[in-house]
């Protein structure tokens, strides 16, 4: 130890600084070779879906040639595919909007009242409930899906348009809750009991203490689990695309599906129109409430 | 008396009634699937008896059959054992990229650069795919490595990369549609890896390090005697988390593959080399039409993921689990 640290402080200064240099420019070495490199495919992927959706014609890739709105007509003009034609895009996101606004209300009203009862209530089997919902979060919801798919016919749910819509979105909602429920008792546990104390010692009911003193303070976790759910039901591909067979009832992914089979060797500008289109309201919530969205998808993530 | 009796009856059950809604939505989307996939796993559902089984199961007139699991198991299905290379490839390639690729770039991201507002630029890049719905990151990976419009070969031919390298479709050509399953599902990986690595690299006190640096270790010292070491848990949740969500997720190559084939995911996927378990019970299912057998090969991811969480819990303890970006220092 001494020996080597002699051996060091003789070496000449200059020695050192050059020694120095090399090693930050290897660590910036590193650093573009792991890091920035390969994330520029990710980001010409999204810069090509920009300027594709604007221009008719694309050159290498990603310089626009001819800007036009062409690419967009699908917002009042049919939209072809196969046999079937579109009036235009706004049922089938009025459908979208429909599963996720549903699942967003499920989700939020039950997980509240059980972020709650777990955050604030003392029973038997809390800890024991707390470590099956753990468990619920980590165990692979995809596997079920066959299950689902025989429980959704038992229930007559199979085939019948907007109910069909509803169950996915009821089953969407069950998937989604132990996550929501988790995430809003964080929330609830950061809330002082002095608060809700000071509520009940001035004569609130239990009941009024909830609703007039602790719902307005986490109202940002109520927040945060509906942006959370929304997008959630707004993204569910797997279940509409297992489930619903008629074309009526498309969410937008599902859409989105069949036209890359079809429009894939033909119109790539429309294709792309259409996609940003229903990745606007992500990218609307991820570039408003990014150290929100950052603290649920920490929390735990499928995938 | 009596008022104060009720009081009391209330107050044991108001927790229940604000768990009431909770338990039956896990009853209908969690707990009943979970039995039913077992009881259908016993049985040979399929597309002719479908009808008559809605209609009476969970009664003795549903033939109970071990015969699915002699497929799985005696080697009676053809395809079952390309299937399981195919997943164990795909599960242990990506599961590398999560755990060791991410590691390295979340100390490039949160240690190496200390310019916060370009740490910050590259972690946001980075959460791009996951950030991304599945159908979107399919549109674009099927776009980039389309022949004639996508930059994927060229991206490649301009790092260095021989052109009689690149396949003529990457959708198709065996070795290069395996490769692009690794990557697509890496990427979405990576970024789980980093944020739970970024999180744990920011929370090391700066003392511990700045002693390091001020007795003289350089920065990649600091990375492989301080860094890597107090990463231990975080790697071994990744790890373990990964691997069952990494055995059960099938979503982006049946879009890709499935949209990029013009529909029919089976028969490409299967021709692709990309078909793993969970796709396989899937198709199994929804494009023949063997319900029963399909469940029966989902039941064994159920028995796998049922056991990885009980050692889940063992590992790390309960407390452990549910913060998971702590380190021990």
């Amino acid at each position: 130890m001494t020996s080597s640290s002699y051996r060091r402080s003789k070496r000449s200064i200059s020695t050192r600084r050059v020694i120095a240099l090399l090693r930050s420019l290897t660590k910036y070495l590193v650093v573009i070779v792991v890091a920035v490199i390969p994330i520029i495919p990710i980001l010409l992927m999204y810069g090509w879906l920009l300027v594709q959706s604007f221009s008719s014609r694309v050159v290498l890739g990603l310089v626009p040639s001819g800007l036009t709105i062409e690419n967009w007509k699908f917002l009042w003009s049919p939209v072809k595919m196969g046999l079937k034609t579109y009036p235009n895009i706004w049922p089938i996101t009025l459908n979208t909007l429909f599963v996720a606004l549903g699942e967003a209300a499920l989700v939020v009203l039950v997980s509240t009242m059980a972020g709650y009862a777990l955050s604030r209530m003392n029973f038997r089997g809390r800890v024991a409930l707390m470590q099956f919902i753990i468990a619920l979060h980590a165990f692979p919801s995809v596997i079920l899906l066959i299950a689902l798919f025989i429980i959704l016919n038992k229930l007559g749910l199979y085939g019948k348009g907007y109910l069909t819509l509803m169950g996915i979105m009821l089953i969407k909602a069950g998937l989604d809750i132990p996550m929501a429920s988790w995430i809003i008792k964080g929330f609830f546990d950061s809330i002082p009991w002095d608060v809700e104390w000071a509520a009940l010692v001035d004569g609130c009911t239990r009941w009024r203490a909830w609703r007039s003193v602790i719902v307005p303070l986490i109202l940002p976790g109520i927040g945060a689990i509906s942006i959370f759910s929304f997008l959630s039901g707004w993204s569910e591909f797997l279940l509409v695309f297992t489930y619903v067979k008629d074309e009526t009832y498309y969410t937008l992914p599902v859409l989105i599906y069949h036209l890359i089979g079809e429009f894939r060797f033909i119109n790539w500008g429309m294709l792309a129109a259409i996609g940003l289109f229903y990745a606007i309201p992500t990218l609307i919530f991820f570039s408003t409430s990014q150290k929100l969205l950052l603290r649920i998808y920490v929390g735990g993530i499928k995938r | 008396m009596s008022r104060r009796r009720w009081l009391a009856v209330g107050r044991k059950a108001l927790p229940f009634i604000f768990l009431t809604p909770l338990f039956i939505m896990i009853a209908l989307s969690w707990i009943a699937p979970l039995f039913l996939t077992i009881y259908l796993g016993f049985t040979n559902l399929n597309i002719k008896n479908f009808l008559a089984f809605i209609r009476d199961f969970f009664t003795p007139r549903v033939k109970i059959t071990i015969d699915n699991f002699k497929n799985i198991f005696l080697g009676q299905d053809p395809y079952i054992a390309d299937v399981l290379k195919t997943t164990i490839l795909y599960v242990t390639s990506v599961l590398m990229i999560n755990v060791f690729y991410s590691l390295i770039l979340s100390i490039s991201i949160a240690y190496f650069v200390r310019n916060e507002i370009i740490s910050m630029m590259l972690r946001v890049a980075w959460l791009l795919p996951r950030i991304t719905p599945g159908i979107i990151y399919a549109l674009l990976w099927l776009w980039f490595i389309d022949p004639t419009y996508g930059l994927m070969n060229s991206f490649l031919s301009l790092l260095g990369v021989p052109k009689a390298w690149l396949p003529e479709s990457w959708l198709l050509d065996k070795p290069y549609s395996q490769i692009l399953m690794i990557i697509v599902n890496g990427y979405v990986g990576a970024s789980f890896g980093m944020i739970v690595y970024t999180a744990a690299i920011k929370s090391i006190p700066p003392d511990l390090i700045n002693a390091a640096l001020v007795d003289g270790a350089s920065e990649f010292q600091v990375a492989r005697r301080i860094i890597i070491p107090l990463l231990r848990w975080p790697m071994l949740f990744v790890t373990a988390w990964q691997t069952m969500s990494l055995l059960a997720s099938y979503e982006y190559i049946l879009m890709i593959w499935g949209a990029g084939g013009g529909g029919g995911y089976a028969g490409i996927a299967k021709a692709a080399g990309v078909m793993v378990w969970s796709l396989y019970s899937y198709s199994k299912a929804f494009a023949e039409y063997q319900y029963g057998y399909a469940a029966a090969i989902s039941l064994i991811l159920v028995v796998i993921g049922l056991g990885l969480i009980a050692l889940y819990f063992k590992i790390f303890g309960f407390r452990r689990l549910m913060e998971p970006s702590r380190i021990e220092v």
